[in-house]
């Protein structure tokens, strides 16, 4: 990981977990905060919570404190030990997914041949979590809520993966750091001055994305297994205190993940122009965040944005249009990969 | 017999995995609730998978994760749900096949067991790096571009079925 240190293999393992362990909350708060309180109260002309803290930057971190005082409840007729796993699960597939994501030449948990493949496998065990949380819970909703969700994350898988294939494509590798550096290394009609971020090439690939990681995030306009007003948050319901609080860190935290994704497929990762060597080793964190960030407005956007969609419009829109789509991205990159 | 040559730490995790994995699969027959039985499913197919990362292969190992817990299980579940899955006991699971079963699966355990033997003898299969996923996509479109090609048109098949099966008219 880092040249000059020669530190032992469970040293630098424990740094990683240690590291990985605290960006989770830390992204889940971040995004909680900046979007979910602060972004949709001003895009809704009111002024979001303001009490705790500066400008009610404490609200959140009050919250959890509160969640973790509360009582741990099961239901009398709960499946305890299948309903106490779930979310664990689920914060599992959300930590296993930052194993991959570099944030700078040398910084990667784990820099993987298959670091994409990767990445999408682990986000898939989220769902087996939902399934057993919402069938543990011996309530109707919550099973109706999983139904709905596990039916979605299928059909939004297929569209993800379609997505990056392009990617993967211009890319020539799965692997993430190659990835990121043949963005840094490429050209656009032999101007190199930027690298070639794939927004610009793979500009379908990018919608395709963050339309799909919209729905794999059960965000709105996607959000039928969550839906209060129906499903009195489906899966979550029977969830109190702490095992709550993973479920909220678990989407949230999944969302830092997939913006840090696509932030590095699509817009270079780390690298910003004239920063090579040591240095984009020290500011590239920072500028993954700042990606990041973007990445995450225009998810937050859409799900300020949008009424929820009917369950069949969600299905026809994945089926019928996203992956039709995506299987034509793939075939031009090919043909454009092949000619150029 | 097989024999790979390995480390000490792979062969204790090799044993915690192959426990767990034979307890879980044992498991999967014998619980009374089917969803108990589709989750123990699920502990033996991440249980290959992890082998698979203990022989280097991590292309395959992802793949079993992606295929067959993010999605041959979840279908499993999903077909449990929508039918019928009661908390508790999911009534009578059993039926009189038992010695059936039992007679097909130590078949199989024999047939498998004399296949690995008769293939490898006493050959030593030394791991000496990571199949990374190139070795893989270029062995696919040289050595094995038949039996690629095979698959993929059985796949257009069945897809096509698919389709014929569930359209309306």
């Amino acid at each position: 990981m880092i040249g000059a240190l020669h530190l032992a293999f469970w040293q630098t393992t424990a740094i990683k977990v240690a590291v990985v362990l605290g960006i989770i909350p830390a992204g889940a708060l971040i995004l909680g905060y900046v979007f979910l309180l602060k972004m949709m109260s001003h895009m809704q002309s009111r002024l979001g919570p303001m009490e705790a803290g500066p400008h009610g930057s404490l609200q959140l971190i009050a919250d959890g404190v509160k969640f973790l005082q509360k009582e741990d409840i099961f239901p009398e007729r709960a499946d305890r030990v299948v309903f106490a796993l779930a979310p664990i699960i689920v914060l599992m597939s959300t930590f296993l997914l930052y194993v991959v994501i570099p944030v700078g030449p040398r910084l990667s948990v784990q820099n993987l041949d298959i670091g994409l493949i990767f990445a999408l496998a682990v986000s898939s065990l989220s769902v087996i979590g939902i399934l057993m949380a919402g069938w543990a819970s011996a309530n109707k909703y919550s099973l109706i809520g999983a139904l709905r969700a596990a039916g979605q994350l299928i059909a939004y898988e297929l569209p993800l993966i379609l997505a990056v294939v392009g990617v993967a494509v211009q890319a020539g590798s799965f692997n993430l750091q190659t990835i990121v550096q043949a963005q840094a290394h490429g050209k656009i009609f032999g101007v190199g001055a930027i690298g070639n971020p794939y927004i610009l090439t793979q500009a379908v690939g990018f919608i395709i994305f963050i339309i799909a990681a919209q729905a794999e995030l059960t965000q709105t306009p996607f959000d039928m297994p969550v839906a209060e007003s129906e499903l009195v948050a489906g899966f979550m319901t029977e969830y109190t205190g702490f095992r709550f609080l993973f479920f909220f860190m678990g989407e949230f935290g999944t969302a830092f993940a997939f913006s840090a994704i696509g932030a590095t497929l699509f817009l270079g990762g780390w690298f910003v122009p004239g920063i090579h060597g040591g240095l984009a080793d020290i500011v590239g964190p920072a500028v993954v965040f700042a990606k990041v960030m973007l990445v995450a407005f225009l998810i937050f956007w859409m799900r300020f944005s949008f009424p929820r969609l009917r369950e069949d419009q969600l299905q026809a829109f994945a089926w019928k249009f996203l992956i039709p789509l995506s299987l034509v991205n793939i075939v031009a990159t090919g043909v454009l990969k092949v000619a150029f | 017999m097989l024999a790979v040559s390995t480390t000490v730490p792979q062969e204790i995790i090799f044993w915690i995995l192959a426990v767990s994995m034979a307890g879980a699969a044992l498991r999967v027959v014998t619980t009374k609730n089917i969803v108990h039985a589709a989750l123990y499913l699920m502990v033996v197919l991440a249980g290959v998978a992890a082998q698979y990362i203990l022989l280097a292969g991590e292309y395959i190992a992802v793949v079993q994760v992606l295929v067959y817990i993010g999605a041959v299980l979840v279908l499993v579940l999903f077909g449990i749900f929508l039918t019928r899955a009661p908390i508790g006991h999911s009534g009578d699971l059993d039926n009189d096949q038992r010695w059936l079963a039992g007679i097909v699966s130590l078949f199989l355990f024999g047939m498998l067991g004399y296949i690995l033997n008769d293939a490898f003898h006493r050959d030593k299969l030394t791991i000496t790096h990571v199949q990374g996923i190139g070795a893989v996509g270029d062995s696919f479109f040289s050595t094995y571009v038949i039996p690629f090609e095979v698959v993929s048109v059985l796949l257009l098949a069945a897809l096509v079925g698919a389709i014929v099966i569930a359209r309306r008219d």
